[in-house]
């Protein structure tokens, strides 16, 4: 690892703050998108489906 | 949200672009791009965090704290489009009235938040070895927390009116009004005495050598790619969460007797 001097304490917190964000960020992104599609799957199950719908473009999405 | 379809609405005009932005031709086509964009993203990372640590001198100035300035300028940078991209996007909704425009919106906003949250947080602990504090309150810092404040506003906003076609107007009419404060970021330093640096890019060039330059621009596109990936996951997923809530209240119509339907 680099020296990065009498500073490093700003520097790596910097980085450990900035990639904390991102990974929340990362995930938050990831569940809600699996959330809502797991939503849809369940009205389907229940037979709820959007009136333009067909069987095969349901399985693309 | 009660709104027509996009590719029947005279309102729209007839091109390529709208029919792309359509809401089912958008989940196709979108769907392909987030792996190639998010591979692209951990490349462009794994190449700007290497030339961040390994590959670029310290700074003759700052010294090895210039290596902040990897994560905050590209931060900065972001916080600074994404509200563009919602005013661009809020006058999508507001003239065209597409749900793709509203899509963009609603999913960028906690996007910028957390972004400008990073560069206030980094520029924070940049300030305090370089000027010798973690905080002032001039110009450019200020604005860039009232930005933050706009961002926690309009995500407040868009969970209050969840659905709603008319309290999307109004977070896109207050989008636009916030939009004032872009500029004043921008040119912030060089309307006010300021500890902040001015602009790096000038009319005569780049104000840093290439040594500098090379990794800050490689996290400035890393940064952007991720944006973009994240951005067009939130917007596919609004269009999901869109679907299940009209299903839900055709469902409950129907029961009840009375008729409704879903658009996208």
């Amino acid at each position: 690892m680099i020296d990065l001097g009498p500073h490093a304490v700003f520097i790596v917190s910097s980085y450990l703050g900035a990639a904390l964000v991102i990974l929340a960020l990362i995930l938050w992104t990831a569940l809600s998108s699996h959330q809502q599609k797991r939503r849809l799957a369940e009205l389907e199950k229940r037979g709820i489906y959007r009136r333009s719908e067909t069987t095969s473009n349901r399985k693309e999405e | 949200m009660n709104k027509s379809n996009p590719m029947t609405d005279t309102s729209l005009p007839a091109n390529w672009f709208s029919r792309l932005a359509h809401p089912g031709v958008f989940l196709s086509w979108s769907r392909n791009w987030i792996a190639p964009l998010a591979a692209l993203t951990i490349i462009l990372f794994t190449i700007g965090l290497w030339y961040s640590f390994f590959n670029s001198p310290p700074d003759y100035q700052m010294g090895e704290t210039v290596r902040i300035m990897y994560i905050h300028v590209p931060s900065a940078w972001l916080s600074q489009m994404i509200y563009t991209l919602m005013a661009v996007s809020a006058i999508g909704t507001l003239v065209w009235r597409h749900p793709m425009a509203d899509m963009s919106m609603k999913a960028a906003a906690p996007l910028g938040a957390a972004f400008t949250a990073v560069a206030l947080f980094t520029g924070a602990l940049w300030g305090r070895p370089t000027w010798g504090t973690f905080w002032e309150w001039d110009g450019r810092m200020t604005s860039t927390l009232v930005l933050f404040l706009m961002y926690l506003g309009l995500v407040a906003l868009w969970r209050t009116f969840e659905g709603q076609a008319r309290g999307t107007r109004i977070i896109a009419i207050f989008t636009l009004v916030g939009a004032l404060n872009i500029p004043i970021i921008k040119f912030s330093v060089d309307w006010w005495n300021t500890l902040h640096q001015p602009s790096i890019i000038k009319a005569d060039g780049l104000s840093m050598p290439a040594s500098i330059y090379t990794p800050l621009l490689i996290m400035v596109v890393a940064f952007t790619a991720l944006f973009f990936t994240l951005h067009l996951v939130g917007m596919r997923t609004e269009i999901l969460r869109h679907r299940a809530n009209s299903l839900e209240r055709r469902h409950v119509s129907a029961r009840n007797g009375t008729s409704s339907g879903t658009t996208s």
